[in-house]
């Protein structure tokens, strides 16, 4: 068997960072990069990007030597990806936070209010189910990231922990101050108002579980496979026939009914943003489904049916 | 001439004509939008200096330029770049909190901002004419050392003055209990923009050093071989 020479050149720089001999011809790029890190202790497989040309695309864990386009003494360009996190810790700790954060506002503690309202309750009866139904989507939202999502990708760079911790604490500490406000007034159309809110939240809370679960169920278990998702018997993963991202149709229902229920403009501007960003998001998606299946079914638009 | 024939075919000449073209437009809007605004900031210049000269202190001055002031700083919103913090002073500082308008701070931006953006329309509009003086070129990459500390410091100290007027008066703000379940306190959001030029001035000011560095050390690195 004959073995393969690797050399790791740094992208920028083009300097001779590292030198493997007897390199088996079926190991794979994930391999490799274990082996590098043994001679650069500081930069863990995660942060590697190793690719075959410096400006070029990185090069996948799973890929192998021998069937890459690469001679016996094979070249590859290293680039630092910068402090990598895992994708678990950064959603525990975003989803975590606007929990107890809308928690603290609910009950009143000291020095949000005026001290005469330190934990009193509200006497109006939508602010109590806010309450529950915030605290229900983040519940749930934990506890799909501990036993539901498959992620691609491990890691994520470690700067977006503060980015997304930022929005997401930020925005449920500014909703939360006026949803539980002494002064708080609730919504015009009363009862029906909230009723009918109610009901849209929870059709939609149901539909966005039921697409993760139907994803989840696409790809095998610490696998990265990508498939093509299918409307299933449940009636809530029909929408798969118009919208190829039903999460984010769902999540986006979801945040306009909470807006409904609250009558709340910080509410109202936390959903336009999140939809601005999902729908960024679903057209990415969209896009690499058109690129990667030839039979991709051209009724499905990326996020509402027939307009976006 | 003679290599777009050698390309060939007739479409791709057309298609390179139309490039040429629009770029062409571009180079020729830019050149006149550039013109225009050196002209407008000199203008200003020249009626703040008069009026200087005539009264002999600076009261009025602001009334007396705002509304060119307040053409050619909202013409130049087609610059979003630099334009939000400007606009911002303008409309909802100077114009809208009458009682700071004869503050030495207003008059000190106001120079700052004439003599910034005289320095730096002539070196847009001599660029795009491909004949840079280089005592344009000195004055952009060298005057901004002392102009931005000056102008930051009219700016915030406008606003600080400002403060106390817009507290009593409750302007652009917003209270509870109404049916938008919002608040918005124009006070404090002036306390944030204040806070706000901590983070960003030295941003700014470090990369114009930095830009400086690359533009006039590498003339003179050229002179020398000269």
């Amino acid at each position: 068997m004959k073995h393969y020479e690797v050399e790791i050149l740094d992208a920028k720089t083009k300097d001779k960072l590292c030198f493997l001999d007897k390199v088996e011809p079926n190991a794979t790029i994930g391999e490799i990069k274990s082996m590098f890190h043994k001679t650069h202790p500081q930069w863990y497989p995660a942060r590697q990007s190793i690719r075959l040309d410096p400006k070029g695309k990185s090069l996948k864990d799973e890929d192998v030597l021998q069937q890459l386009p690469v001679g016996t003494t094979a070249t590859f360009y290293f680039r630092d990806l910068g402090a990598q996190i895992s994708w678990v810790t950064v959603f525990l700790t975003e989803y975590a936070g606007p929990l107890v954060i809308y928690l603290l506002f609910y009950f009143r503690v000291p020095f949000i209010y005026a001290p005469k309202y330190d934990f009193t309750t509200s006497k109006h009866w939508v602010v109590h189910l806010a309450c529950m139904c915030h605290s229900f989507h983040y519940v749930k939202r934990l506890l799909e990231t501990l036993f539901v999502h498959r992620f691609s990708h491990g890691t994520m760079p470690l700067r977006n922990i503060f980015k997304n911790c930022a929005y997401y604490w930020g925005f449920a500490a500014w909703m939360a101050y006026y949803i539980n406000h002494p002064l708080y007034t609730p919504p015009i159309y009363g009862e029906q108002q909230v009723t009918l809110a109610l009901v849209i939240f929870l059709f939609c809370q149901i539909g966005n579980f039921s697409i993760h679960i139907t994803l989840r169920n696409l790809r095998p278990p610490g696998s990265k496979t990508r498939k093509i998702p299918y409307p299933t018997k449940n009636p809530f993963t029909w929408i798969f026939l118009l919208v190829s991202c039903p999460n984010y149709t769902y999540e986006l229902g979801s945040w306009v009914s909470f807006t409904m229920m609250t009558q709340c403009l910080p509410v109202a501007f936390f959903t336009f943003v999140g939809f601005v960003q999902m729908t960024v998001w679903a057209k990415g998606k969209h896009r690499s489904y058109l690129k990667e299946f030839r039979d991709y079914p051209p009724l499905r638009s990326p996020i509402l049916p027939f307009v976006l | 001439m003679a290599s777009s024939e050698e390309d060939g075919s007739v479409e791709e000449k057309e298609n390179n004509n139309k490039k040429r073209s629009k770029s062409a437009i571009a180079t020729a809007w830019l050149t006149f939008y550039n013109i225009t605004m050196t002209a407008g900031w000199l203008v200003l210049a020249v009626a703040m200096a008069r009026f200087y000269i005539q009264k002999g202190n600076h009261r009025g001055l602001y009334k007396s330029i705002s509304r060119t002031l307040k053409f050619f700083q909202t013409f130049a919103l087609l610059e979003v770049r630099a334009s939000f913090l400007r606009i911002f002073m303008v409309w909802f500082v100077a114009n809208s909190i009458k009682q700071i308008q004869n503050e030495e701070s207003v008059v000190l931006f106001l120079v700052v901002w004439t003599v910034t953006e005289i320095t730096r329309y002539s070196f847009y509009t001599f660029s795009l004419l491909n004949h840079l003086p280089y005592f344009i070129k000195w004055a952009r990459y060298n005057m901004f050392i002392v102009m931005y500390p000056l102008g930051v410091a009219g700016e915030l100290i406008t606003i600080y003055t400002a403060l106390p007027y817009v507290r009593k008066s409750g302007m652009f703000s917003m209270r509870l209990p109404n049916k938008y379940n919002v608040s918005f306190d124009y006070y404090i959001f002036l306390i944030i923009v204040m806070l706000s030029y901590i983070p960003l001035f030295p941003q700014l000011y470090f990369h114009m050093l930095r830009q400086r560095r690359k533009v006039l050390h590498g003339e003179v690195i050229v002179e020398k071989d000269d």
